[in-house]
C-alpha cells in the first residue's frame, strides 16, 4: 500500500524477465533491467519498439504477462497504480481541464491526505517557475507551461521514480532545448530517479546518465550515450545513434592487439578490444566523422585503414561540415563528414579520392552478418496496422 | 461554389488564370452560399413567426383570419383552462420522463464504454432499435402492451413511454462524451493514487457532466414535443401537443400560440445565454493566455 | 485494462469479475427497462397481429389466434397506403439532403472563422424544434391555404391553375415532411462536415481536381457518415408519420400514409390485428431498408 509519506529518496527499479503479450502480437519479448536509484535513465527506440509499454508496466497501467517488477527491492507487480509510489508525466500531460493548475498539481497529495497540499502544490509550481499561474485553467497555458504543470504534479508527491512519456515529443525544437536543461537541472535539485522514454536520440544522450536502446521488444545495448556512440555493438544501435559506415568480411589474421578483416580483397584493422567477434564473418564499422579524405593515395600505416580510389558521388553542405558520399568499387558507399575548415568543398563531385582512419576508431559488432539493409527499417506502418487490426479483432470476441 | 479556398490555392499554384477573370468568379461564388443560407434561415423560420404573430390575434374561436392586435391572449392565457392544464401536463411529464431517463441512460452509457462484458452486440442492438423504429410502432406496441395487461391509460402510462425512447438519446449523447475524454485523463487519476472511486467522481464525472445535462434537455425537448407516442398512450389525458391535435379541426385558440411562443423564446434564451457565456468564457481565456 | 483478461495471479483475476458486477448493476436498470416497455410491446404487437375477432363479441374484442390471414387482408387493404408512405418519405429525406447538405457546408465549413455565428446559425437551424412540431405544420398550412396571399399571388401570376389546390395534394405532405425533418438532417451533416479537414480539399485541387470534381469525390465521400445519419433519422420518423398527411394538417383524401392507418385502425375503429399488423410491416421494410442500406454505404459502426 502506498503510506502517506513522500520517497525518501529515489529508489532502484528492477524489471525482471518481463514479457507482455497483447492479444495478438508480443510488446515485449523479454526485458531484465536494472536502473540505479537516483539516476536519469533513458529508453530509447523507434516507435512500436516496447518502451512505452514498459513506462505503463512500471507505473502498473499494464500488468505483465510474465515476470517482476521491483521498486526498491520491493515487488509491486500486482500493485494499483494508485498503490505505487510512481508518478508519470504523461506524453499529452493529461492535465485534468475541469481543474486549475493549483488543483491538479495538489491532486495526488489531496487523494493521499497529506497535509498542506496547497503549499506544497505551490512549492512544486516555484520550482517550475509557474506558481503565478496557479489560479488558471490548463487551456489557458502554452505547450511549455503545461508540460511543467505535468512535471510539478508528478514531483509534488516526491515519488520514488518519476517517469516520462516523451513528454518533450510536442515542443518545438527551440522549447525543448530549454526544457531538456530544466529536467535535468530539476532531476539534479530534487533527486529523485527519472526514466525517460523517448525517440529522439539526442535528447536521450543530453540528457541521460545511462541510455537503453530498444529494439522490437528487447534491450538491444545499454550504457553511458558516449559508449553507445563510440562503441555501438549491433547494427541497429550503430545505425539509429547517429550514422555508421559498416563492412562486413572474413577474419583473416590476428595479433595480440588487433583483428584484420578482409572486406572484398581490402584490409580493415580493429583493435581487438572493440570488437565483438574475433572469428569468422564479422561486420565491422566506423564514424562518418573519424574519417579523412585523401585527393592522393595516402601512405600505408599499420595504424590507419585505407579505403580507395573511388570516386565522389554527392556532396552536401551543412553548416558545420560537409558529406562526402563516395563510392568505392568491392566496398559501397561510404559516408565521410569533414569539419568545414575551410571555404568550399575539399573535392567535388566525380573526383576520385581515398579514405583513412586511425585503427583505433573502428569497432566491430556482435550481430551474426546478415544481408540486413544499411539503416534497419523499423517496424513498418504496415505490420503495425495488421497487429493493431488482429488485436482489436480478439478483442472483440473476447467481449 | 463551395470550395473556394481550394480552387483558389489551385489556380495560384498549377496554371494562373487570368486575374480579372479570377476576381469575377471569385466574388460571384463568394455570396452564392450566404445568400442561400439566409434564404433557408428565413425558410425556417416562417412558420415560427407566423406562429408568434398569430399570438397576438383577437380571434374569438379558431385563429386563421387576423382580426386585429391584442395583448389579450398573453395577459390571459388561462382563460383557455384547457390549454394550460394540457401545458401542465407536458411539463410533469417532461421533467418526469427526463429525470428517469437520464438515469438509465447515463448508467448504461458508463458501463458501455468503461467495463467489457457479454451480449454487448445485443444490448447495443436493444439501445439502437428504439431509435431505428417508428413512432407510431412505439406507440402502438405499448399501447397494445397496455391493453393486454389491462393497465389504465393516463399521466403514468405517458410518462413510461417518453422515458423509454428518451434512453437510447441519452446513451447516444452521454457515450459520445464519454468516448471523447482523453483515456491519459482517467490514468493521471490513477496514477496519482485516486483510488477508483475517487477517479470516477474528481475526474470522470465532472467531464461527462456537459454531455449528461445536453442529454436531459434533448429528452424534455423530445418528450415535451411528443405527439404520436403519447396519442397511442394517453387515454383521456390532455398534452399540449395532444390538445393542439384535437382542436385542429376546429381551430386553435391564440392562447396555444401564446404557450408554444412563450416556450419558444425561453429556449432560444437560455440556448443564447448559454452561448454567450461560453464565448465570454473563450474570450477571456483567449485574454489570459 | 482492457486486457486485463490476459493477466495472470489472482489479484488481476478478481478485478474483473468485480468490474462486471459493477457493469451489471450499472446496466441492469436501463436494460429491464427497454426490455419491458420496448420488447415486450413489440412481441405483444406480434401477438396481437394474429388475433382473431371474439365470435358474436363487441368491437374491439379479439382472442389470441394465428391468423395469417389479417397480413393478406392488411396489404391488400393498404398496399397502397403502404407504398405511399415510402414514396413520401424518400421524397421528403432526398429533398431535406439537398436543402441540408449546402446549409449544413457554410456552417460548418465556410462560417468556422467565426465560432460565435457558427453558433447562432446553428441555434437558428435547431430553433423549429423548440416550437410545436404540430404548430409549426398548422402554420404551414394557413400560409398555403387557397386564400393565403402566398396561392393567391401564385394563381395571379399564372403559376398556378385558378382551381389548383397545394394544401392538401401529395406535394403538400412531402412538403410538410420536408420541413419537419430538416433539423435532423442538417444537424449530423454539419457535426460531420465542421471536423472535415479542408486541407485534403486543397490538395485535392492541387491534384489537378476541379471544384466539382474535388466536392463528389473528396467532401461527399469524407461526410458519408453524416449523409447516413442524416438518412436514417429523417426517412425513419417520415415514414411513420401521420401529421403531416393527416386530412386536419397538409393532407387530403388520397394522401393517407400507413401512420393514419394505424392511427385510425388502432383508436378510432379499434381493430388492433389490423393496427398491430401494419405495424409489424412497416416496421420491417424500415429495418431491411435501413440494413441494406447502412451496410451498402459502409457506414457499419453508427451506434
Amino acid at each position: 500500500m502506498a503510506s502517506g509519506a513522500f520517497a525518501e529518496s529515489g529508489a532502484d527499479l528492477e524489471l525482471v524477465g518481463i514479457q507482455k503479450r497483447f492479444p495478438g502480437f508480443t510488446a515485449i519479448e523479454h526485458l531484465d533491467l536494472t536502473i540505479p536509484a537516483g539516476s536519469f535513465f533513458a529508453l530509447l527506440g523507434p516507435s512500436g519498439c516496447g518502451k512505452t509499454t514498459t513506462l505503463r508496466l512500471v507505473a502498473g497501467l499494464e500488468d505483465p504477462t510474465e515476470g517482476k517488477i521491483l521498486i526498491g527491492g520491493k515487488d509491486v507487480t500486482n500493485l494499483k497504480p494508485y498503490q505505487r509510489q510512481v508518478n508519470t508525466v504523461f506524453q499529452s500531460y493529461a492535465l485534468f481541464p475541469h481543474m486549475t493548475v493549483l488543483e491538479n498539481v495538489a491532486f495526488g497529495l489531496r487523494r493521499r491526505r497529506i497535509d498542506d497540499a496547497v503549499g506544497k502544490a505551490h512549492e512544486a509550481l516555484r520550482l517550475v517557475e509557474l506558481d503565478h499561474l496557479s489560479a488558471r485553467k490548463p487551456q489557458q497555458l502554452s505547450g511549455g507551461q503545461q508540460q511543467r504543470v505535468a512535471l510539478a504534479r508528478a514531483i509534488v508527491n516526491r515519488p520514488a521514480l518519476l517517469l516520462l512519456d516523451e513528454p518533450l515529443g510536442a515542443l518545438d525544437l527551440k522549447l525543448r532545448r530549454q526544457m531538456q536543461l530544466e529536467l535535468k537541472s530539476i532531476q539534479e535539485e530534487v533527486g529523485l530517479t527519472f526514466v525517460h522514454v523517448t525517440h529522439d536520440q539526442e535528447e536521450a544522450m543530453t540528457m541521460a546518465d545511462t541510455v537503453a536502446v530498444m529494439n522490437k521488444g528487447e534491450i538491444e545495448q545499454l550504457g553511458a550515450p558516449e559508449e553507445l556512440y563510440e562503441l555501438p555493438r549491433t547494427a541497429f544501435v550503430a545505425n539509429f545513434l547517429g550514422q555508421s559506415n559498416l563492412f562486413t568480411g572474413h577474419v583473416s589474421g590476428s595479433t595480440s592487439s588487433s583483428i584484420s578483416v578482409d572486406v572484398e580483397g581490402t584490409k580493415i584493422t580493429v583493435p581487438t578490444k572493440r570488437a565483438q567477434r574475433h572469428k569468422g564473418e564479422v561486420t565491422v564499422g566506423v564514424r562518418p566523422e573519424k574519417l579523412h579524405l585523401h585527393k592522393d593515395a595516402p601512405k600505408k600505416s599499420p595504424d590507419i585503414n585505407t579505403l580507395g580510389p573511388g570516386r565522389i558521388i554527392d556532396v552536401s553542405f551543412s553548416g558545420v561540415s560537409t558529406q562526402y558520399m563516395i563510392a568505392i568499387p568491392g566496398i559501397g558507399t561510404v559516408s565521410v563528414f569533414q569539419q568545414n575548415m575551410t571555404f568550399g568543398p575539399l573535392a567535388g563531385e566525380g573526383a576520385e579520392v581515398w579514405v583513412s582512419w586511425n585503427v583505433d576508431h573502428g569497432f566491430g559488432l556482435e550481430d551474426e552478418p546478415s544481408p540486413t539493409p544499411r539503416f534497419p527499417a523499423d517496424t513498418d506502418t504496415a505490420t503495425i496496422a495488421v497487429q493493431k487490426k488482429r488485436a482489436l479483432m480478439s478483442e472483440l470476441e473476447e467481449a | 461554389m463551395t470550395l473556394q479556398e481550394g480552387r483558389v490555392v489551385s489556380r495560384a499554384v498549377t496554371r494562373p488564370a487570368p486575374p480579372s477573370r479570377r476576381g469575377a468568379r471569385l466574388g460571384v461564388g463568394k455570396w452564392v452560399l450566404p445568400i442561400y443560407a439566409a434564404i433557408a434561415f428565413v425558410f425556417l423560420l416562417i412558420p415560427i413567426a407566423y406562429t408568434f404573430v398569430f399570438s397576438f390575434n383577437d380571434s374569438v374561436k379558431s385563429n386563421i383570419v387576423w382580426r386585429g392586435f391584442t395583448f389579450d391572449k398573453w395577459l390571459n392565457v388561462c382563460d383557455q383552462i384547457d390549454v394550460c392544464v394540457a401545458f401542465g401536463n407536458s411539463l410533469i411529464i417532461g421533467i418526469t420522463a427526463t429525470i428517469a431517463a437520464t438515469i438509465l441512460g447515463t448508467m448504461i452509457a458508463i458501463a458501455l464504454v468503461r467495463y467489457r462484458f457479454r451480449f454487448r452486440s445485443a444490448i447495443s442492438l436493444l439501445l439502437f432499435l428504439p431509435m431505428a423504429t417508428p413512432e407510431v410502432v412505439l406507440g402502438a406496441g405499448l399501447a397494445a402492451e397496455f391493453l393486454g395487461a389491462g393497465v389504465q391509460k393516463g399521466l403514468g402510462t405517458i410518462i413510461i413511454a417518453h422515458t423509454m425512447f428518451c434512453v437510447s438519446f441519452v446513451v447516444v449523447t452521454v457515450k459520445a462524451r464519454v468516448s471523447t475524454l482523453d483515456p491519459a485523463l482517467e490514468e493521471a487519476g490513477r496514477d496519482l493514487y485516486g483510488s477508483p472511486n475517487q477517479v470516477f467522481w474528481r475526474v470522470t464525472f465532472p467531464l461527462l457532466l456537459p454531455g449528461i445535462i445536453a442529454a436531459a434537455l434533448l429528452s424534455f425537448a423530445l418528450s415535451f414535443d411528443d405527439f404520436i407516442i403519447t396519442n397511442f398512450n394517453a387515454g383521456t389525458t390532455s398534452t399540449f401537443p395532444k390538445y393542439i391535435y384535437i382542436s385542429a379541426a376546429r381551430g386553435i385558440p391564440a392562447e396555444a400560440n401564446v404557450i408554444a411562443s412563450a416556450v419558444f423564446f425561453l429556449a432560444i434564451i437560455l440556448v443564447l445565454a448559454a452561448q454567450i457565456s461560453s464565448a465570454v468564457k473563450r474570450k477571456r481565456l483567449a485574454k489570459v493566455g | 485494462m482492457a486486457f486485463s483478461a490476459f493477466a495472470t495471479g489472482t489479484a488481476q483475476e478478481q478485478a474483473p469479475r468485480r468490474k462486471s458486477k459493477i457493469a451489471l448493476l450499472l446496466l441492469l436498470p436501463g436494460i429491464l427497462y427497454l426490455m419491458l416497455f420496448f420488447l415486450v410491446p413489440l412481441v405483444s404487437l406480434v401477438i396481437t397481429s394474429f388475433q382473431a375477432p371474439v365470435p358474436y363479441g363487441d368491437i374491439g374484442e379479439f382472442q389470441t389466434a394465428f391468423k395469417w390471414q389479417n397480413y393478406v387482408d392488411v396489404v391488400n387493404t393498404y398496399g397502397e397506403h403502404i407504398l405511399r408512405s415510402f414514396g413520401y418519405a424518400i421524397l421528403a429525406t432526398i429533398f431535406a439532403l439537398l436543402f441540408s447538405y449546402p446549409l449544413a457546408y457554410f456552417i460548418g465549413v465556410k462560417a468556422r472563422r467565426w465560432p460565435l455565428l457558427q453558433n447562432l446559425m446553428l441555434v437558428l437551424v435547431i430553433a423549429p424544434f423548440f416550437i410545436s412540431f404540430l404548430l409549426r405544420t398548422l402554420a404551414w398550412k394557413s400560409i398555403l391555404s387557397d386564400e393565403s396571399f402566398v396561392i393567391s399571388g401564385l394563381k395571379a401570376l399564372s403559376l398556378m391553375a385558378p382551381d389548383a389546390h397545394f394544401t392538401g395534394t401529395a406535394a403538400a405532405v412531402v412538403f410538410g415532411l420536408t420541413y419537419n425533418f430538416i433539423p435532423f438532417m442538417t444537424l449530423p451533416l454539419y457535426s460531420n462536415l465542421q471536423q472535415l479537414d479542408t486541407r485534403l480539399l486543397e490538395a485535392g485541387s492541387d491534384l489537378y481536381s476541379t471544384p466539382s470534381k474535388t466536392f463528389f469525390k473528396v467532401t461527399v465521400p469524407l461526410s458519408m457518415t453524416g449523409i447516413v445519419s442524416g438518412v436514417l433519422l429523417t426517412f425513419i420518423p417520415a415514414a411513420g408519420d401521420y401529421i403531416n398527411a393527416s386530412r386536419d394538417f397538409l393532407g387530403g383524401t388520397g394522401t393517407a400514409m400507413i401512420g393514419n392507418v394505424i392511427e385510425s385502425n388502432f383508436l378510432v375503429t379499434l381493430n388492433y390485428p389490423v393496427a398491430a399488423a401494419l405495424s409489424i410491416i412497416l416496421m420491417a421494410v424500415i429495418l431491411v431498408m435501413v440494413t441494406v442500406y447502412v451496410k451498402r454505404s459502409g457506414t457499419e459502426d453508427l451506434l
